[in-house]
């Protein structure tokens, strides 16, 4: 079976660079499956967990919104942030999930706010769901 | 002249231990540099992936349109100005800021003409000070900035031009060129140049759902990594000017010592010479 090169870049830095035999995510419009030799593609992403198929074993990686670009030859993520499942700090992420909760249900706000709390909630609980499937 | 002497070593001490601060902090700011430098290497893949895209879709679909790509007529215009929250860095915040307020006194005539962002407490006192109006700032960023640092004011700025709350956003900051050299740079951020996104396109994309949609997904992301990409610029400068100024710092001290010393040598033996002078003197007229 073809393996393809997937990468996931952060503004920060490079998270994710080997081959793999599928990547499965999140986009705009619903979830997509890649195999090596897909056709070329970019779409927006979901905060949502992407699921790697590496040699008949599987590996999560939070990816926080982003692109995705499939090339002929690899598949590139570029998130505003991604996290492997060893990199998650779950006391942080439960922190910002109360946090944002509590934004959540305070009355009087204002939309622009709602919306960044909205957000930081999505991201928390993408970080806990991939740190839970994980183990 | 035993005060004269006592005040010369209190000065030369209090040199030494101004020069030790001046060494350590020239050594902080070095290894800083380095790691600077790192970072700003490493963010660099991400940004050039997304010109890359851009550049595919905007060249790939002739009739896509976004106002981010289009000039329009300036009624207000938006600065972005980065600076560092620390002094002690030589001219590295008076010259951009001195640059900064130039540019706004001839081209504006009211402070309604134009919003201000400002990275750093610096830049923030300096505006303050001079009863300028600041639109939104971020102070207290960390060495090593993350993106998610200042994801809100980037956000922020480029939304405003969205919003047509002004139309167009300058970046200013110091253009790092060498460790011994930078660049007070004003850089037209919004709308974006043509320069910005014209690449040769590598790969004809499919998109999903629309060339429209991740277009307009896409610049706003795009411009925010410039911003990120020239605050890392930004931070390798404070560090080389930090360390510039205290390597000089540090030389300066020396050469005082140096001075000082000899002064201290010299009174040192006069007073010696005098006393024996004295004591010779008094056998002298106890023998006659």
């Amino acid at each position: 079976m073809s393996t393809m090169l997937l990468e996931i870049v952060t503004p920060e830095r490079t998270v994710f660079s080997e081959q793999v035999d599928m990547v499965v995510v999140r986009g705009v419009e619903g979830e997509l499956g890649i195999l090596p030799n897909h056709i070329p593609l970019v779409t927006p992403l979901k905060i949502a967990p992407a699921k790697i198929k590496q040699g008949g074993r599987e590996k999560w990686v939070a990816v926080n919104g982003g692109f995705l670009e499939v090339r002929k030859d690899k598949v590139v993520i570029l998130a505003e942030s991604a996290e492997l499942p060893e990199d998650i700090d779950v006391e942080r992420a439960l922190a910002a999930k109360e946090r944002a909760e509590r934004r959540l249900r305070a009355e009087r706000q204002e939309e622009i706010d709602f919306r960044r709390a909205q957000l930081a909630l999505m991201r928390a609980l993408n970080r806990l769901e991939v740190k839970n499937r994980q183990d | 002249m035993a005060k004269g002497l006592r005040e010369l070593k209190a000065k030369i001490k209090s040199t030494q231990s101004t020069m030790q601060i001046t060494k350590a902090m020239e050594l902080v700011a070095a290894s800083r540099l380095r790691r600077a430098q790192e970072a700003a290497t490493a963010a660099r893949p991400y940004a050039e992936k997304l010109r890359e895209v851009v550049a595919s879709i905007a060249l790939g679909t002739r009739d896509v349109q976004h106002p981010m790509l289009q000039r329009r007529p300036v009624r207000r215009t938006g600065y972005l100005v980065i600076t560092s929250d620390r002094g002690l860095a030589g001219g590295y915040n008076s010259n951009l800021l001195r640059n900064v307020l130039n540019t706004i006194n001839s081209r504006h005539a009211s402070p309604d003409e134009y919003v201000l962002f400002v990275i750093g407490r610096k830049g923030r006192d300096f505006f303050r000070r001079r009863g300028i109006p600041i639109a939104r700032e971020v102070t207290g960023l960390p060495d090593s900035p993350a993106f998610s640092d200042i994801r809100t004011i980037a956000q922020e700025a480029v939304k405003g031009y969205e919003d047509e709350l002004y139309d167009e956003l300058y970046l200013c900051y110091n253009m790092f060129i060498s460790t011994l050299t930078m660049r007070p740079t004003e850089r037209l951020l919004l709308p974006l140049s043509k320069d910005d996104v014209a690449a040769t396109p590598t790969t004809v994309y499919e998109y999903e759902p629309s060339a429209e949609v991740v277009l307009n997904a896409l610049l706003p992301r795009y411009a925010e990594t410039l911003i990120y990409s020239a605050l890392l610029d930004a931070k390798a400068s404070e560090f080389s000017a930090r360390m510039n100024a205290m390597g000089n710092a540090t030389r300066n001290a020396q050469k005082m010592i140096q001075t000082l010393t000899l002064n201290y040598n010299r009174a040192r033996q006069a007073a010696i010479t005098q006393e024996i002078a004295e004591v010779v003197g008094g056998a002298n007229a106890l023998k006659g």
